[in-house]
Formats: C-alpha cells, sequence, structure tokens
C-alpha cells in the first residue's frame, strides 16, 4: 500500500530526472550521502530502470566526512554497479584548510564551495542534480527546480527562469549549468516516510548508538577521528545520539536519541519540534548565510 | 506500526496558491496556520521571538514564517514565488505564495500553474477591489475551480457580521460571472487567529468550517472518467537489443495492456506490449503515473511525440492555434519573431503571428494592442515550424500548455495556455522556396502598397512612418521612394512621357520581387497615370496590390511646395510637371483615399493598419 503524497512526489521526482536526461548533455548526480542522496539516488535508478543510470555520481570529499559515511558510499557504488566519481581540493588540502583550524567558514569555502566548482569545470557537467528540499531554508524556497548558473556556477535569485507547470527550460550557452533538485517538493518527513516505504538503504549514523561525543556550542560532536582537539583534560564521553543531517563531523551537531529504526525515527520525528538545520553548524554562521554561500556556488 | 504514523502514512497531496498583497496580512495568515496547528518548529519560534525582541513587537511578526530571501525580509515585501510546505495527519500541503501587486500578474500565473486551489486574502475594512477581481481572473484563466476567498483583518471592524456578509455577497456574484464553481469565504482574522485554525467566540454567528479543517476536507481531484489518454513520450530507453522503452507520464486518462495506439504526429498505429512502473510490471496506468511504456511493433518513436488511444477521439495535429499569452520578457511582445515553443516535451521554432487582442485583467476587457508588455496578458494567434499534437488548455492542461523561450538570451518570456486549434492539412513543400514559405517564416502577409497623389501630398511622409510603425511591430518592409530610385536603378530615366512609363513599370518589377520575398513593400510614387497604375496592380495576384490615393488638393500642395517644384513649375523651368504641366489622373476606385490636411498622420495611420488588418 503505497501512500497518495508519496506516489505524485515520486512520479514528479522521476518526470524531473527524466526530463534533466533529455535536456542535458553532461549530467551527473551529485552524492553526499545522507538520506536525501539516498532517495535521490533511488528514484534515479528507478527513473531509468531497466537501463542503468544514464548519468555518474560525483562526491565531493572534504576529507572530514565521518568514517562511516565513506564506507556507506563505497559498499552502495560497489552494491549497485555504479560509476562513482570522488573529488577533492588538492590546493586546500596541501594548506591544511579544515574546520578546526580555520573555522567553518573558510573550509566550507575551499573544501566544499570550490572543491565542487573544480570538479564541475573539470567534467564539464551541464545539468547537476542535487538533492536539495525547498523546505530546508528560506532561501531555498524560492528556488527552481531547474536552476540556472552563469559561467562561474553563481545563482541570481532575482533572476530566475520562471518556471509553469511541467515545462523546464534547460537551454544553456557553453559553460553555463544548471542545478536540476528533483525533491524540491520533498519535506524531511515525507524522505523518511519513503525510506520506510522503500526500504532504501542509509548511513547507520541516523540512528541512535552509543557514541563517543563532546560538548561544543550547546551540541554534540563526536570525536569520529584523532584530529578533533581535545581541551586538556578532556575525555569524549559516550551518549546515545544519533544525526539528523550529515556533513563534516566537526561541524555536524548530534541529537539525543533512542531512536534505532526508521519507524521509531519517525515517531520521534513526529513529536519533535526543532527544524532539520539546526545541528548544522554551517547556516549559523551569519544571517541570510545559506543564501549568500548559495550565490557563491554552494549547493 | 505506530498509529499516528499510519496517519500519515495515508494521507494525500493539495498544492494551493495564495494571493493578496502584503498589506492584507497574507504572510501573517499562513504564518498564523502554521503557528496555530503547531507546525513551527521550536529553533524557528526561537528566531521569531529573538525579532519581536529586536524590533520590539507585541507579538512575534508571523509573516517572517513565509519570508524568503534576505533583501525581501529587509523591505517586507514577498517578490517572487516562494514554497512552503506542511503537512497535517490528513493532508500534505504545498502553498505557493505569490506576490499581490499588479505589477506581479505573472508571478501569479506562475504560481497558479502548479496549484489546484487559490487561496485569495481580501482587506474587510476595503472589501472588494479591483484586485480582487483580478485576481478572481487569472485563478478562472488558469482553470483552477476552487476557491478560498479570506475576509480579513475583522478584528479591526469588530467581527462586524453585516460587512462580512456584503463583501460574501459581492464576491460570491463575482465568481458567478467567472464561472468560478467552488467559492467559499471565510471571516478571519490572521492577526488573532479567529477561524484560521480555531473557531472564534467573537464570530459566534459564523457557522461554517475554520479555513484549516476546510483545506483538509476540500475535494480537488477530478475523474479521469471520460478523459481522453495522452503519453507525451520523455526518454527512450534501450538498454539492451530486446528492449525498447518509451518513458513518460500519463498526462490524462489511462491506458492497459493490450490498448490500440496512435502515435503522434505520424498517425502510425501500434498496440501496448507491457507497462512498467516504478514497482516493475503493471496491467495499466493512469494520469499523473511515471511509466515506461513497450510497443507491441518494432518503431523508432522519439521525444515529443505522443501516444494516444485509437479508439478515443483524434487529438488534433497542427502548426498554428491562438492562446492566451502571459508575458514575463523585459522586452515587449512583437509579433513576427521567432521563439522556440515548449510544449509537453516537444521544442519547435514558432512565430506569433498576431496579437489579437490584449486583456484588461480588472474589466476583463479585449482591447486591441499592438504589443504585450511584461505583465500583460493577451490573445496571440501562433505558427509553428511544424505541426505537433496538442490541445485546448480548457480540456487537458499538460497538452494545451507551453511556454515560449528566447533563442537568443534563453529566458522563458511567455507562458501561454491554448484556446483554439485549427486543424490543418499540413503540406510539404518539396525542396522548393516559395513565397507563401518566406513569408511564413516572417509571420507576415506579403503586401505592396501604393501610394499614388501629387508631389507634395504627403505620400512618403506617411509611408515612412508606416513603414516606422510596422517595424515597430515586428514586420519586414521595403520602403521605394521615387527619389531614391531615380539616383540608383533609373538613374538613366528622364522625365518624358516614355521615360516616366518605364520608371514605373521597373518600380513595379521591382516590388513584385520583393513581394516574392514575402516582404511588405511601400511605394511612394506619384504615378499620374490609371494605365500605368493598372498594369502594375495585374503584375501581381489579388488582394496583394494596395492603392492609396492621397488625395491632398494642389492648392495645399502648392502651398506647401517642400522642394520648391511648383515654383519653378509656374516659371515654367519644369516642363511635363504633374499637375501644371502634365495631368494626374485620379484613381477610380482605389483601396485607401487619404488626404494629409485634413486628417492628422495618427488617423493616417490606423487607416492603413486596418486596411491591412494589421491593428
Amino acid at each position: 500500500m503505497m501512500s497518495e503524497h508519496l506516489k505524485q512526489l515520486e512520479a514528479e521526482s522521476i518526470y524531473i530526472f527524466r526530463e534533466a536526461a533529455a535536456q542535458f548533455e553532461r549530467p551527473v548526480l551529485l552524492y553526499s550521502i545522507g538520506k536525501d542522496s539516498s532517495v535521490l539516488l533511488h528514484l534515479a535508478l528507478k527513473a531509468f530502470a531497466p537501463g542503468k543510470l544514464p548519468f555518474p555520481l560525483l562526491h565531493v570529499d572534504t576529507t572530514w566526512k565521518f568514517k562511516e559515511m565513506i564506507q556507506f558510499r563505497d559498499q552502495t557504488a560497489e552494491r549497485l554497479g555504479l560509476e562513482l566519481l570522488v573529488h577533492t581540493n588538492q590546493e586546500g588540502l596541501d594548506q591544511g584548510i579544515g574546520p578546526f583550524s580555520h573555522g567553518s567558514r573558510v573550509h566550507t569555502d575551499v573544501m566544499k564551495t570550490q572543491a565542487l566548482r573544480q570538479a564541475l569545470d573539470k567534467g564539464q557537467y551541464d545539468g547537476i542534480f542535487g538533492g536539495a528540499r525547498r523546505d530546508e531554508e528560506g532561501s531555498r524556497a524560492k528556488e527552481r527546480v531547474f536552476s540556472f548558473r552563469n559561467t562561474h556556477h553563481q545563482w541570481d535569485p532575482k533572476g530566475q527562469r520562471p518556471e509553469l507547470w511541467q515545462l523546464y527550460n534547460g537551454r544553456l550557452q557553453p559553460g553555463e549549468s544548471m542545478r536540476i533538485f528533483p525533491l524540491s517538493n520533498w519535506t524531511e518527513l515525507d524522505v523518511w516516510l519513503y525510506i520506510l516505504q522503500e526500504q532504501i538503504p542509509v548511513v547507520p549514523l541516523y540512528f541512535a548508538k552509543e557514541r563517543p561525543v563532546v560538548e561544543r556550542q550547546g551540541t554534540w560532536l563526536m570525536v569520529d577521528d584523532e584530529r578533533m582537539p581535545l581541551e586538556p583534560g578532556e575525555r569524549p564521553q559516550n551518549r546515545m545520539i544519533r544525526f539528523r543531517t550529515l556533513g563534516c563531523y566537526p561541524l555536524t551537531g548530534g541529537i539525543d536519541s533512542t531512536a534505532q529504526s526508521v519507524e521509531e525515527l519517525l515517531e520521534e520525528m513526529l513529536q519533535s519540534r526543532s527544524s532539520e538545520r539546526q545541528g548544522r553548524l554551517i547556516d549559523q554562521d551569519q544571517a541570510g548565510s545559506m543564501e549568500k554561500k548559495k550565490r557563491e556556488g554552494y549547493f | 506500526m505506530p498509529s499516528l504514523l499510519e496517519k500519515h502514512l495515508q494521507k494525500d497531496l493539495l498544492r494551493f496558491l495564495t494571493c493578496g498583497s502584503v498589506d492584507d496580512g497574507k504572510s501573517t495568515l499562513i504564518g498564523r496556520l502554521l503557528y496555530d496547528a503547531g507546525l513551527v518548529p521550536d529553533d524557528q519560534l526561537a528566531t521569531l521571538r529573538a525579532d519581536q525582541f529586536k524590533r520590539g513587537l507585541s507579538e512575534p511578526d508571523l509573516s517572517l514564517l513565509l519570508d524568503g530571501l534576505q533583501a525581501e525580509r529587509e523591505q517586507g515585501i514577498t517578490i517572487d514565488v516562494a514554497y512552503r510546505y506542511f503537512s497535517t495527519e490528513q493532508r500534505k500541503f504545498i502553498v505557493a505564495d505569490t506576490p499581490g501587486h499588479e505589477q506581479y500578474t505573472a508571478n501569479m500565473v506562475t504560481g497558479a500553474s502548479h496549484c489546484q486551489l487559490a487561496l485569495l486574502l481580501v482587506d474587510a475594512r476595503k472589501g472588494v477591489l479591483s484586485q480582487t477581481r483580478r485576481h478572481l481572473a487569472v485563478v478562472r484563466l488558469l482553470g483552477l475551480q476552487h476557491v478560498a476567498v479570506v475576509v480579513n483583518k475583522l478584528d479591526l471592524l469588530n467581527y462586524n457580521r453585516e460587512t462580512y456578509l456584503q463583501i460574501e455577497e459581492q464576491i460570491q456574484a463575482l465568481g458567478q460571472q467567472l464561472g468560478l464553481q467552488d467559492l467559499h469565504c471565510f471571516p478571519i482574522s490572521a492577526v488573532t487567529g479567529a477561524n484560521v485554525v480555531h473557531r472564534s467566540e467573537q464570530t459566534d454567528w459564523y457557522e461554517g468550517l475554520t479555513l484549516l479543517n476546510w483545506l483538509e476536507e476540500v475535494e480537488v481531484q477530478t475523474s479521469i472518467d471520460g478523459e481522453p489518454f495522452r503519453f507525451p513520450v520523455q526518454f527512450v530507453s534501450r538498454p539492451h537489443q530486446d528492449f525498447r522503452g518509451y518513458m513518460g507520464t500519463v498526462t490524462a486518462g489511462q491506458i492497459s495492456v493490450g490498448d490500440e495506439v496512435l502515435l503522434l504526429p505520424s498517425q502510425a498505429d501500434n498496440q501496448v506490449k507491457q507497462i512498467v512502473g516504478v514497482h516493475g510490471e503493471q496491467p495499466s496506468a493512469q494520469r499523473g503515473e511515471a511509466v515506461t511504456i513497450v510497443l507491441e511493433k518494432e518503431t523508432d518513436l522519439s521525444r515529443g511525440e505522443v501516444l494516444v488511444l485509437k479508439k478515443e477521439a483524434p487529438m488534433i495535429v497542427t502548426d498554428q492555434f491562438e492562446a492566451n499569452l502571459v508575458w514575463f520578457g523585459d522586452q515587449p511582445l512583437r509579433p513576427g519573431k521567432r521563439y522556440e515553443l515548449r510544449l509537453g516535451t516537444v521544442a519547435v521554432p514558432a512565430t506569433i503571428k498576431r496579437l489579437l487582442h490584449r486583456l484588461e485583467i480588472q474589466t476583463m476587457q479585449e482591447l486591441p494592442s499592438p504589443q504585450l508588455e511584461r505583465n500583460d496578458l493577451g490573445r496571440c494567434e501562433l505558427a509553428l515550424e511544424k505541426a505537433i499534437p496538442c490541445d485546448r488548455y480548457e480540456d487537458l492542461p499538460a497538452t494545451g500548455s507551453f511556454i515560449l523561450v528566447d533563442r537568443v538570451t534563453d529566458n522563458t518570456i511567455a507562458a501561454g495556455m491554448i484556446t483554439a486549434t485549427a486543424s490543418r492539412q499540413v503540406v510539404w513543400h518539396q525542396g522548393r522556396v516559395d513565397k507563401a514559405l518566406r513569408s511564413q517564416l516572417k509571420g507576415q502577409t506579403p503586401k505592396v502598397l501604393w501610394f499614388t497623389g501629387l508631389s507634395g501630398s504627403g505620400k512618403s511622409t506617411l509611408a515612412n512612418a508606416l513603414e516606422q510603425r510596422l517595424h515597430e511591430l515586428g514586420y519586414h518592409t521595403y520602403l521605394l521612394d521615387g527619389d531614391n530610385v531615380r539616383h540608383g536603378l533609373n538613374r538613366d530615366l528622364g522625365f518624358q512621357e516614355e521615360d516616366r512609363a518605364e520608371n514605373i513599370r521597373r518600380v513595379g518589377e521591382v516590388s513584385k520581387l520583393m513581394l516574392d520575398a514575402g516582404l511588405i513593400v511601400l511605394v511612394s510614387f506619384i504615378s499620374p497615370f490609371k494605365s500605368e497604375r493598372q498594369q502594375v496592380r495585374e503584375l501581381m495576384n489579388p488582394g496583394e496590390f494596395f492603392e492609396v490615393f492621397v488625395d491632398t488638393p494642389i492648392e495645399v500642395c502648392e502651398e506647401r511646395d517642400p522642394k520648391g517644384l511648383y515654383k519653378l513649375a509656374r516659371e515654367g523651368k519644369l516642363p511635363n510637371f504633374t499637375g501644371i504641366s502634365s495631368p494626374y489622373e485620379p484613381p477610380d476606385n482605389p483601396e485607401l483615399i487619404l488626404n494629409t490636411h485634413q486628417m492628422s498622420q495618427e488617423e493616417n495611420l490606423k487607416q492603413l493598419l486596418s486596411v491591412l488588418r494589421l491593428s
């Protein structure tokens, strides 16, 4: 038995995938390993079954992702026989850029935004699928499903192409590109309901487990490796936590939870009243910070 | 499975549009809806409270839950379409929030194109305004049948029942006039929350549903019974030799394995062998489902073609239709320019042949207009470079709606809804480009306008002004003027009778060539003799030659004497000067008689455009 609203969202996303695959010459799916990427990939596979995906997966690796994420990424690519490309900003790596030494703003700019631009330029991709949803944050609420980027990968929120009915205008000049968001109309709740219904595998970090953590800025940070600087005498404590979103471990706060399955997690979510990106330190740097990052080319 | 979760897995989806201006309290209303339904997350509540404290407000500003971009937050206005998502146990809602100002009609159309229902705000203190009328008209134009009219700010009128009832009555009358089927009014205060989610003691006289209750219960799905099947091919799947599937979304009706189908535009027939859906093979598919269809007979369908059912009424395949257009472009619409038209999954070059009228949305009046500007609505005739299958928007919106894309800037510059299709035999011209094809490309009917009249009658001034106007309207023209031609092509000719005849003959032939090139040719020559003008007329097909007699009396011409020729003629220095030393034979039955001493240039132009059927 399939939920009517999920059925509609699913059909809409598949339509968008097929539309983009038909309109662009070099599409690529930006795979960020999180739950939204899992759903995105699942929908992409459905859209082109029984054929193979007509585009590769691209992961921009900051080298600060949770170890379990990287493991999950490689297993997924292998299990499904997918072409996976991984890109890291080598310059940034050589300069030793990281969230602890340079702060979240510089780290995100160099290791994510600039790294993404490098990877896109290198592959000359014209259609780039992403898992962003409009309900995540205010500035995303107005972004189109086919979201135009100029030759510098920049977004102009005031100069967007009107988007009517299901008619997507993917016309581009050389060097320009389109970000495509098949999950635009999904909410966090929809994503989890769909994961439950379709039994889609996700990174285990989403489920509660005893994990070694330290407290930073009112949230729990997991000590995923030895690069985490500890205060003199500080020892990580073990806590039952889970993560609502996944990114670089030093920038991703966990929440106290006992939810160990998708059902339990959904139950907890339906009772909780905190919006999703709260655990992400990245959005809280400055007011309107997401909009700024997006203009510069962040996803 | 826990029951709460089960409920969430059974809900359906409703997409609605909110229209009304900032002043009507639109953002506050949606904010209130979320707030009272307990759907605002804690961290957003904290942000709201921080803002309230910073600005020293007595209540949190609920409108902030809705406004998106930073600049808008600062200016306190919404400028584009923003989407908001919330769900109750009954339904998931997608809200398209669009600004209410007149200059944002285009945004409202965009929002409405994704919705099944409209929520319209009316400020109870102001009642029904022209804006209300405009919003309802757009809603009707886009084919939305369900409308909730929120009569807001009743708190400022002490929840006065009479005022509310008066407004309700006006709204219902307006709805009936426009043909809106399902129109509901709600007495509301977004600021206090009355009748948004909870009932209010202040309005104990109101017995209907609260806004949220109604939104949760209203039935918006239309039946697929009797709806013809449409399947625009989106993507062709060929994973291996033995499988060729046509991927796409059923936009209307339903289909089953074994059904006989037609492929359009080729009209080839075939049969459905297999339908693959999101969970594998399935026996049938209906509107909204994304599937892959495999056909019995091998065929080479490609993206843009449409599958229909053989047993159903035929779908129109045409290269021209009439449509309502909403203009988004910064440059105004000018007939004659080529755009890329995108309808369903097909993209084809198209020309706007004619602007039939502009729709004055306040009054729903159809007014003649030379152009459409940004946010204008109008009815146009379009010519496509090849015939495509399509429907009337009113019948089947998915195959009756399109966008126009500027081929240079790549921007989407218009949205269209087909109002009438003409089924037309498509004639294939094999290898020969002729007058019809040339003029089709230009989106115009070639003509020759022959201005005749005395020297100084104002022929050239008028012909120049007309060419200017036609050019602005996007027509391709050329002006042949006596003086210009005599400097080049007819340099060898003098003013004796024979030479004057040869002069006209040559100009007649040149006009004919230009006519053949598809141009609108304007000729400004004294051409005093009937027989010569008749000879030229006979070079062209009936209906192509327009004789325009500029009937300015000789006294007026002589007084004007712009080149001092009359003076010379009177002095006997110019032999064979028409009107003085040579006769002028006025036409017996010209297509148009104009004069430049009693009629203004604008009046003359109007007559010229109307005789050309271009106004």
